[in-house]
């Protein structure tokens, strides 16, 4: 087995970063301008990297599959970005903010890499706030921060339900005006479809313009992927519809590993599946359960009635329902982590108590929030607290200024009023903490491929804290990559241009061309999405919120059989050259198709329970996770070999100076 | 319910187009107007025929990347929502919808439904930024305090998620209150007052280059923006262009 190496710089945990950058070597002005850097997304990472590069002299090609590099996926996200700012004066800090994200990640991330995010952050809000991101202010001008996440301080900084949008369009404004300045190409509508390796270095990608269907080569010193993550292998998440692991399953076929890809994180508030005809899921953000207490009958009777129609939830006295959270988990109740509550719902829901139709919902409800804000309002202006009329009317109003957003959203799309009766949520793929391995770097297994934000693997370890993701996209756009490339392409001041006309860029061509016909002259007869549909049933029954080995087996198996029935008999009509969706969708369902099982054959290895990943052989009585840190402190890294069950195991072991393991307990 | 829907089908920018009548049924309130269409594309599929070409990503009111004249309403017949967002409740069995793409002459049509819009990205291109460099070397975030009022205003306007229905349903085609968002969250900010002068002429210049028309003060516009951008801010770049134009020489 090979050893990889992480590049860490020597040194102590706090100088690390500062002494790489002492001693990186750089490429002087002059020298930027005759190097080529393809950024392939245009996300928080994406777009932060292109407008980094740019401002420092390469020259920039930017792609997207969007109409418009302002809406990658990076813009629905709600709640906030982390910083160690300490503005609330609460004990926060570079370390706190390291240590939080360490264990949060339940021990299987990589210390020099979190310190180095928890060191940048809070330059990020420097950065945004200069920019004109406008972030949520107090009174006296300054800005303000929320809590999130189970951690103990309050280090979130949000635009309302908005942050996402407001740092996208930070970064899309900052590439905006390279482009204007023609530092940045950007190619919106066109799709990265295989990476060019020349000489053992990634030297250029092969592109469809998705438009006109043109394949074109585009050639460079570097290319960086930043394509996001892959929850849509589950055909229902979070994600948006073109979200996709497209472009770094290519790259992991030409020679990157492939890390932890079992490391999902499924959010435990999100609305659940009506139908069969339901294209995505929709998240609640988390703060929700700040004030939401969640709930499923007691009696199995009470159960039927509601789901029938014949009960009403809130007529349910409070001693027939189960608040199963605060039963289990009396220290943190609502609050626990993510993984935690998600399989908590999981558990009552597959015991029989699910709420709706499909048996597959519990309820988040406000009623006792409503009640106790109301209360608590009415004293504060003299109203009888008994008249439990107006109580609950002024407690809505409180809870109204708080998520009104949410309950708004909420009732469009279910039609419910959740302040008068309980949200019905269940859990959703949201997130994916596994990815490109990449090194202290940010390079990939391929010199000159670099892999950032989700797309790679790097700082969440096996769960991710809310809040994070925002960070480490725009940390390593802004603060890392620029660094790190510099040291690669100071060899490549003197290659000069990269020439397309090669046997590289001619086979990467034919590859590209190859599949495209071979998907359109399938007379097949299933669409893309009806076999999109299947995978994620078997992902989301096997590999989704509790794992086992034969369940795990089992998913392999028919994750091969549908393989074949999709290159045997799917059909995509039009035609290649000109917009196609169906092509599309069926290029990147045709990747899943592997993936997929790559993420069963890492779940299948890793015969311990940690974060997202839980393995029901490694449980304590009680049914909590239980990690195995004497077999499994290690990123797994997989090489490909041709046949994703094929791959290759490659351990980073994880070395912990400066944090002692411990059992995560929410007792 | 069951549906009759007449959608507009065009090959590509130099066909010319027409509406084509297509039935649905079974349609569950509880869908949504993209899932009711995915539905009727999978239908066209597995006839061996072409679905209908349609742009749209988050499906959550917050890309912008929908965009559908339904019934002749931008983003359909509620307020505050995009088209992803409409649900199926909103109408009733034996419901005729028309469905067509936004119409501008600075929205070519590249097929079917799928307009392109890359004319925004231009006129933010031309200005609709703050000029400094991303290395985070500048001053601490809360070294520079905004009020409260300025800030909300500011987030407001940026609240655009540049969807362009405004641009659709003005009898003008203008794209002013688009730029007018970008111009006022910039103009409201201390970052954006350095360079206001500038950013407002580049921007309306650009505006004019790329073929959108004047505004004649309708307000169709903000009653059918899905983000509720207000018209104050129109109001806000006028005096912003005024002030910018007496100053300068250009
Ligand atoms: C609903 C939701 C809410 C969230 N809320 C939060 C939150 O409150 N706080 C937080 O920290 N995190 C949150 N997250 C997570 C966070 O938003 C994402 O992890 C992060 O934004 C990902 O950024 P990215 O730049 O890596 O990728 P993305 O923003 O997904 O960008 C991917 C880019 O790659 C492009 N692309 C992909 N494939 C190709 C290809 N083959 N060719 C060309 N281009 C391609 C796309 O066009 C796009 O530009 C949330 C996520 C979701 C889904
Ligand atoms: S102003 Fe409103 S309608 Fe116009 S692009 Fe922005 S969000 Fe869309
Ligand atoms: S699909 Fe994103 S706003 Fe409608």
């Amino acid at each position: 087995m090979t050893k990889l190496d992480a590049k860490i710089p020597e040194g102590p945990l706090k100088d690390k970063w500062t002494n790489f950058k002492n001693n990186c070597r750089l490429v002087n002005p002059a020298n930027k301008r005759s190097i080529d850097v393809i950024v392939v997304g245009t996300g928080l990472a994406g777009g932060s990297a292109a407008a980094s590069l740019a401002e420092m002299g390469y020259n920039v090609k930017a792609f997207c599959f969007q109409d418009s590099a302002r809406r990658a996926h990076s813009i629905a996200a709600q709640g906030g970005i982390n910083a160690a700012k300490n503005y609330q004066n609460d004990g926060d800090s570079t370390y706190r903010l390291f240590y939080d994200t360490v264990k949060g990640g339940d021990y299987r991330s990589r210390e020099a890499n979190v310190y180095r995010l928890a060191e940048v952050s809070a330059n990020i809000i420097d950065q945004c706030v200069a920019q004109g991101v406008p972030f949520a202010r107090e009174y006296g001008g300054l800005l303000d921060n929320r809590s999130f996440g189970g951690v103990q301080v309050q280090r979130t900084f949000y635009a309302k339900g908005q942050t996402g949008q407001q740092l996208l369009l930070g970064a899309y404004s900052a590439l905006s005006r390279q482009v204007g300045k023609g530092k940045i190409a950007m190619y919106s509508r066109h799709e990265m479809m295989e990476l060019v390796v020349v000489d053992g270095k990634a030297r250029g990608i092969i592109a469809r313009n998705l438009v006109t269907g043109e394949i074109q080569r585009h050639s460079a010193h570097a290319v960086l992927i930043c394509s996001g993550g892959y929850g849509n292998v589950f055909y229902l998440s979070t994600n948006a519809m073109g979200s996709n692991g497209s472009a770094a399953w290519k790259i992991h076929k030409k020679g990157a590993y492939f890390a932890n890809p079992c490391y999902n994180q499924i959010h435990p508030t999100c609305l659940p599946r009506t139908s069969e005809h339901q294209s995505k899921l929709t998240l609640m953000s988390e703060s929700l359960r700040n004030d939401g207490r969640i709930w499923v009958p007691k009696k199995m009777e009470d159960v039927e009635a509601i789901r029938s129609g014949a009960k009403k939830p809130k007529d349910l006295p409070a001693e027939d329902r189960d608040y199963y959270l605060e039963r289990r988990y009396p220290a943190f109740g609502n609050l626990v982590p993510r993984d935690v509550a998600s399989r908590a719902a999981k558990e009552r829901c597959d015991a029989g108590f699910g709420v709706n139709k499909t048996g597959e919902a519990v309820f988040l409800d406000f009623a006792s929030a409503i009640e106790r804000y109301g209360k608590e309002k009415a004293l504060q202006e003299g109203e009888d607290t008994n008249n439990m009329a107006l109580v609950r009317e002024l407690g809505k109003e409180v809870v109204k200024a708080k998520y009104g957003n949410l309950f708004q959203m909420y009732e469009k799309i279910t039609d419910d009023n959740p302040y008068e009766t309980p949200m019905k949520i269940y859990p959703a793929i949201h997130y994916t903490m596994g990815g490109i391995w990449v090194d202290y770097n940010l390079m990939t297994t391929i010199p000159g491929c670099y892999a950032l934000g989700e797309a790679n693997f790097s700082d969440h370890g096996a769960n991710r804290l809310g809040a994070s993701a925002l960070m480490q996209g725009l940390a390593d756009g802004y603060f890392v990559i620029p660094y790190t490339i510099g040291d690669y392409l100071a060899d490549d001041i003197r290659t000069g241009e990269i020439p397309t006309d090669t046997k590289e860029f001619d086979e990467a061509e034919k590859e590209v061309r190859d599949r495209i016909e071979k998907l359109m002259n399938n007379k097949g007869s299933k669409s893309v999405d009806s076999l999109h549909r299947r995978l994620g049933k078997i992902m989301w029954e096997y590999c989704g919120m509790a794992r086992n080995e034969e369940g795990l087996k089992t998913a392999i198996k028919e994750i091969r059989a549908l393989r074949e029935e999709f290159w045997n008999d799917v059909f995509i009509p039009g035609k290649a050259d000109g917009l196609n969706p169906e092509l599309e969708k069926a290029c990147r369902v045709a990747d899943f198709m592997e993936l997929g099982e790559l993420m069963c054959v890492d779940a299948l290895n890793r015969t311990e329970s940690c974060g997202g990943h839980f393995r029901e052989e490694s449980q304590t009585e009680e049914g909590e996770a239980m990690r195995n840190d004497k077999d499994f402190t290690f990123v797994s890294a997989w090489e490909y070999t041709g046949d994703p069950s094929e791959a290759k195991l490659h351990k980073e072991e994880l070395k912990y100076e400066n944090i002692e393991l411990k059992t995560r307990s929410y007792k | 319910m069951k549906l009759n829907l007449r959608i507009w089908r065009q090959d590509g920018p130099n066909d010319s187009g027409r509406l084509e009548n297509y039935t649905v049924e079974n349609v569950s309130p509880d869908e949504s107007f993209l899932e009711m269409l995915d539905e009727l594309n999978e239908k066209l599929v597995s006839e061996g025929k072409e679905p209908v070409a349609f742009d749209h990503d988050c499906r959550e009111g917050i890309c912008g990347m929908c965009s559908m004249f339904i019934n002749g309403e931008a983003h359909g017949p509620d307020r505050a929502i995009t088209t992803c967002q409409l649900h199926m409740r909103r109408f009733k069995d034996g419901d005729t919808i028309t469905i067509e793409p936004w119409r501008a002459a600075a929205f070519p049509v590249i097929k079917d439904l799928v307009v392109d819009r890359t004319a925004f990205d231009r006129i933010i291109q031309a200005g609709g930024f703050v000029s400094v460099n991303t290395s985070g070397n500048t001053i601490d975030a809360n070294a520079l305090p905004i009020n409260k009022a300025d800030a909300d205003n500011a987030f407001d306007a940026a609240t655009c998620i540049g969807c362009g229905a405004c641009v659709a349903t003005c009898k003008n085609s203008s794209a002013m209150l688009f730029v007018s968002a970008k111009v006022s969250q910039l103009a409201l900010l201390p970052q954006g007052k350095v360079e206001r002068q500038e950013r407002v002429l580049n921007m309306v210049e650009k505006m004019d280059e790329e073929g959108f028309g004047n505004c004649s003060n309708t307000g169709a516009c903000e009653v059918e923006c899905p983000k509720e951008i207000s018209l104050d801010n129109i109001a806000r770049m006028n005096r912003e262009y005024l002030k910018a134009s007496l100053s300068s020489e250009k």
